[in-house]
């Protein structure tokens, strides 16, 4: 059984292998699919939904569904966009997101998938809810109003032996990410800027970080999110 | 045709959306061609003196008086346009919406604060002239109908010229990838 696949994206015709997600063989093939809680390097979970694209008419997360040899599959259409900018419209009300005093802003996926959908204003109302930020820490705070749970630094940063240094701490809607004090002491210079880097928002800031990067030159100051992936075509 | 009839205000901001207004450079003996201006702080303009045909309003509501304005601009604007982040989602302001009641916001700006130096008899302004100050800062959409947003901290120069423009010829607007930012 040959590895090589072939199946459609928007209509398009293209090659893939099998065991890939769709979302990296639309990646390979020059074709954006927006991911929050999807990074390289970790397991994808597919639990933020911006990735969904619709497969003969179902709705299913691109980061964690594998290609199936003449798969049919909707990506970048009106309704998908809506639905998408709808999820980043609910977690910009659902937290306290200040983009303008916040050191992520400019190179933050959250913000950057709000200029890629054009969202000018949230269609839903600001929770503006209580939420704490932690610096007892010495080498990174901890800004839960910015959090998006997306659960990208308990599943990347993790010790020698594979054990997590964060953690969900209670439940429901009042679950925020912890810093496990015992496995703290062990987070080093380079995995607290692992963890600042991993996060897609501002949530975790590594201390004595400012604003370094002038306005002008940030990621995501010219360029969309996702016009790298764009650029490079097919074969990338 | 007349020439469309611009007020703007500031609310709770920084007047730093008018200075990007200004910030339109020579265009602004082009936009004094395209549109009369009424009520503004760029004219000092104190009340509605006519009808207007487009509000730009800086700021989200933090007191009463923010309100009544905001109002008076409905009532006198037939589009109203929320002008930058404070407008939008209440801004920096509205930094105080999750952490603290208005109470103890008073209470460190007139009675805690290290730098309170005279205020002897610990007096947290009260007067009657003064306005109330809300219960939390509010964006302008949660208190009127806004009919556009134009984002940003200060919003680009270019996205509100372009807007304007737009809104004057009566077409859609025509934005490069730069001109839309949240700060």
């Amino acid at each position: 059984m040959s590895n090589t696949i072939k199946i459609t994206i928007d209509g398009v015709a293209v090659e893939t292998t099998r065991g890939k997600t769709i979302f990296e063989a639309a990646r390979e093939n020059g074709i954006f699919i927006p991911t929050l809680c999807n990074v390289d390097n970790v397991k994808p979970k597919g639990s933020c939904r911006i990735c969904s694209v619709y497969i003969s008419g179902r709705l299913m997360t691109a980061c964690t569904t594998q290609v199936e040899d003449g798969m049919e599959i909707e990506n970048d259409t009106a309704k998908l966009n809506d639905m998408r900018k709808a999820i980043v419209e609910l977690l910009f009300v659902e937290g306290n997101h200040f983009c303008p005093g916040c050191e992520r802003s400019g190179s933050c996926e959250l913000q950057a998938l709000g200029y890629r959908f054009l969202m000018m204003v949230p269609r839903f109302s600001f929770l503006f809810q209580t939420r704490d930020i932690e610096a007892t820490n010495p080498k990174l705070m901890k800004d839960n109003n910015r959090c998006i749970m997306c659960k990208r630094c308990i599943r990347g940063i993790k010790d020698e032996d594979g054990k997590s240094f964060f953690a969900f701490a209670r439940r429901g809607h009042k679950v925020v990410i912890n810093l496990d004090r015992k496995q703290a002491a062990k987070l080093t210079d380079d995995l607290a800027r692992q963890a600042m880097e991993i996060c897609p928002v501002g949530a975790l800031i590594l201390k004595g970080k400012g604003f370094d990067v002038p306005i002008g030159r940030r990621k995501y100051d010219t360029k969309p999110i996702g016009s790298d992936v764009e650029a490079k075509g097919g074969n990338c | 045709m007349s020439k469309p009839i611009v007020a703007t205000t500031s609310l709770a901001g920084c007047f730093g959306c008018h200075m990007s207004l200004l910030d339109i450079d020579e265009r602004i003996l082009k936009l004094v061609e395209l549109v009369e201006f009424n009520k503004s702080p760029v004219n000092d303009i104190k009340t509605f003196t006519k009808q207007c045909d487009v509000g730009i309003i800086e700021g989200g509501c933090c007191n009463s008086e923010n309100i009544h304005v905001l109002k008076d601009f409905r009532k006198n604007c037939k589009i109203l346009i929320s002008l930058g982040e404070c407008a939008i989602m209440g801004g920096l302001p509205a930094m105080r919406n999750n952490n603290a009641p208005v109470s103890e916001c008073l209470e460190e700006a007139y009675l805690n604060c290290p730098s309170v130096q005279a205020n002897d008899e610990r007096i947290i302004p009260n007067d009657d002239e003064l306005p109330m100050i809300l219960d939390k800062v509010y964006p302008c959409h949660e208190i009127v109908k806004i009919d556009y947003f134009l984002p940003g901290c200060a919003p680009r120069a270019d996205l509100i010229w372009e807007a304007l423009v737009a809104l004057i010829e009566g077409r859609e607007m025509d934005l490069p990838y730069e001109v839309v930012k949240f700060d």
